[in-house]
């Protein structure tokens, strides 16, 4: 596993990391809940065959402290979009995780010439009174790794702290991307992205971790039934064994391959 | 020295096995344990608590805010200081407060503060809390990333409220009014006295320093282990040239005072115990909301951590995180924990007054909060606890700090002017 090629671009004023690696047709990564705090085989297995761009969120680690001038949905739809074109994907196939998730899907159907594959692993943005989402604020810091991924020691070695970083720094950088999440999803995490998934026209694949224990796994359904509404794209939903809500970082090589073969 | 008897309002009759049986006394504490026919009771007797304390000779009756919470019985301080208005004379109102971003517009804490203000006659102390984890984020769902932002904007909002005297328009990041003109106008000019409530933010000491607020302290957990974070504040004022006027610091502190300490020990570790293993019997799960401590106190914290840890010792007190509460609860599992650790103050009217000293002097607090009704604590001992204090403590402490003026007291009205309230017959004089 190689490191991925770093470059910096100004978001609202914030530097704001881009991970570059791989060659072959552009496919971008928007990261889930808690951001990249290092490099994961995920993307690796996409830079296989794709040239992958990962930009970081507002908040998230690598987006500074980008959201903390973003106060309403529509700035942050607006950062997001930006983020995109500043990082080349205009257009590109697109992948986003959780949190990125919705972003991926708020882009993709607000402004349809922005992706041309979308690839959703559970998108934040619903709620089900019937069948409602995890409280992922709400929880001591020793149970998050559980509710993240299946293999809780999978989110442990994703947030442990390097040798050599700066021990004061990194918990505050892991607490900034929970705030950011909480910043746009709070207190429920729905941003109203149902009434939003119909404008669509992306063909998409929704992917859900089987034993995911953030988002209701009904909420694929729910997601692939509202793109499908609007007559404008079609979708294909994959449920993912052994994988919680990050299931891409749980299962990097199943993730990616359903990913690659889909978008072709 | 000021005195101000504050009441918490906490629910009376949590069951023995709640600590075990339920999570958290706090936000979703079970409803199946609040019985309204009960609650009248306990709040008619908090008022008269309340009411015996200014017949008493306090110089301020307190109040807070809380949600969804067993031991704060008041999400609206405003209703229960409207109450104590009408039934007490000269006493300050202290309103220890309204958790200004909560409120939509925040314009409405402007206006019924001016209303407790004109039917007291200027008697109000104006709290604005941030507001804790468990009442802001979790039971009032307010976005923890935007909670600070929205406070001080709020803040901003309600003094411009109180002071300007045209109609103006409030075009801000969170609130946007086009006619803001309230009615009532506060009577104490330019406006009632600001206190802040806080903890160990050097954020919050230096803004209520900048705005020269009151900065209260308010812990649960004694004047021992409240050193450090006093330690911190004073230190702060002194790099930012302030004075050490101790009337610009509160501190509460839990007290029970009786004939001798062994009484006072047999009267209060009931109540103590109540109060320290079934009130704050908080779910950690509800301690910190990414976004609620700022990441400069965040950075202090854990800097302090490492020195600490460096100088191989644990600290000792509060340190700014909010998960330190639960630290300090781990200590208080029985009345000789609670006693030792000096979370609460008990012991002969004499032994009282040494320990309250050693807190002045130590924390250098012209403020003094008394919660003197704790836990399940009935009214007969509350009232007991009340006057003793007021008959035999008091007195030796008044003239502490003496030489300091108190800049942040209310300036109510002259009596002869004021209002004529209709009879009652004040318990005290029972």
């Amino acid at each position: 596993m190689s490191e991925p090629a770093t470059t910096t671009i100004a978001l609202n004023g914030f530097p704001t990391r881009v991970w570059r690696k791989g060659s072959g047709p552009p496919i971008g990564f928007l990261a889930g809940y808690g951001g990249l705090p290092r490099w994961v085989p995920f993307l690796d297995r996409l830079a296989e065959t794709r040239t992958v761009i990962v930009p970081s969120l507002p908040g998230f680690p690598g987006g500074d402290r980008g959201h903390t001038v973003l106060d309403t949905h529509l700035d942050w739809v607006l950062a997001v979009r930006d983020l995109i074109d500043q990082a080349g994907l205009a257009g590109a196939d697109l992948v986003g995780s959780s949190v990125g998730g919705s972003f991926a899907a708020e882009v993709a159907a607000i402004w349809p010439d922005r992706v041309s594959k979308l690839a959703l692993i559970a998108p934040f943005g619903l709620f089900d009174e019937k069948d409602p989402a995890t409280d992922p604020w709400a929880q001591k810091a020793d149970d998050v790794a559980a509710l993240m991924t299946h293999n809780p020691d999978v989110w442990r070695k994703l947030k442990e702290m390097p040798a050599g970083a700066n021990s004061i720094e990194w918990p505050i950088e892991q607490t900034r991307a929970a705030e950011a999440a909480a910043r746009i999803f709070w207190p429920l995490g729905n941003t109203r992205l149902a009434r939003r998934l119909e404008l669509i026209k992306a063909p998409t694949l929704i992917l859900w971790g089987e034993s995911d224990r953030i988002m209701p796994r009904g909420y694929a359904g729910a997601v692939a039934a509202a793109i499908e509404a609007g007559n404008r794209a079609t979708t294909e939903t994959r449920i993912i064994a052994d994988a919680g809500h990050l299931a891409e970082l749980d299962r990097p090589d199943e993730v990616a391959a359903a990913i690659l073969g889909f978008m072709g | 020295m000021k005195f101000l008897w504050f009441h918490l309002m906490p629910y009376r009759e949590l069951p023995d096995d709640f600590k075990d049986r339920h999570p958290s006394v706090w936000v979703d504490i079970h409803s199946s344990l609040f019985d309204p026919r009960r609650a009248h009771h306990m709040y008619n007797d908090f008022l008269d608590e309340l009411e015996f304390a200014a017949e008493c000779g306090y110089d301020a009756i307190c109040c807070n805010e809380h949600h969804s919470n067993g031991y704060g019985l008041m999400p609206s301080p405003n209703l229960v200081a409207a109450a104590l208005a009408r039934r007490t004379t000269d006493t300050a109102i202290c309103v220890l407060g309204n958790s200004l971003a909560l409120y939509n517009p925040p314009t409405r804490v402007a206006e019924e503060f001016a209303m407790i203000d004109c039917i007291s006659g200027g008697r109000l102390i104006a709290g604005f809390p941030v507001g804790t984890p468990m009442d802001t984020t979790f039971a009032y769902g307010t976005n923890p990333s935007q909670l600070r932002d929205r406070y001080h904007e709020a803040h901003d909002l309600v003094l411009r409220a109180w002071t300007e005297k045209e109609t103006f328009a409030f075009n801000g990041r969170f609130n946007q009014q086009r006619y803001v003109n309230i009615w009532p106008r506060p009577i104490q000019q330019p406006h009632p006295p600001i206190w802040i409530p806080g903890a160990g933010s050097v954020e919050t000491w230096r803004w209520a320093a900048e705005m020269d607020y009151v900065f209260c302290y308010l812990s649960y957990y004694g004047y021992k282990m409240a050193q450090n974070v006093m330690k911190g504040f004073w230190e702060e004022m002194a790099r930012l040239g302030k004075d050490r006027n101790p009337y610009r610091a509160g501190f509460a502190q839990v007290v029970g005072v009786a004939e001798s300490r062994q009484q006072a020990i047999d009267l209060y570790t009931g109540p103590a115990e109540y109060f320290y293993g079934r009130c704050l019997h908080v779910d950690a799960r509800f301690a910190g909301p990414p976004g609620y401590v700022t990441e400069a106190t965040q950075r202090a914290g854990i800097e302090s951590q490492i020195r600490m840890a460096a100088q191989g010792r644990a600290a000792s007190g509060p340190s700014t995180n909010a998960s330190s509460a639960t630290k300090m609860q781990s200590l208080a599992r029985d009345m000789k924990g609670i006693v030792d650790n000096g979370y609460v103050i008990v012991g002969s009217p004499d032994e009282v007054v040494e320990q309250l000293r050693e807190l002045a002097s130590t924390l250098n607090v012209g403020q003094l909060m008394l919660l003197m009704q704790f836990g399940n604590m009935a009214t007969d001992l509350t009232k007991y606890n009340t006057r003793l204090f007021a008959e035999k403590v008091m007195p030796k402490l008044k003239g502490l700090f003496s030489e300091w003026e108190n800049r942040w007291w209310p300036q109510p009205m002259d009596p002869r002017q004021r209002a004529t309230l209709p009879a009652f017959t004040p318990a005290a004089a029972e």
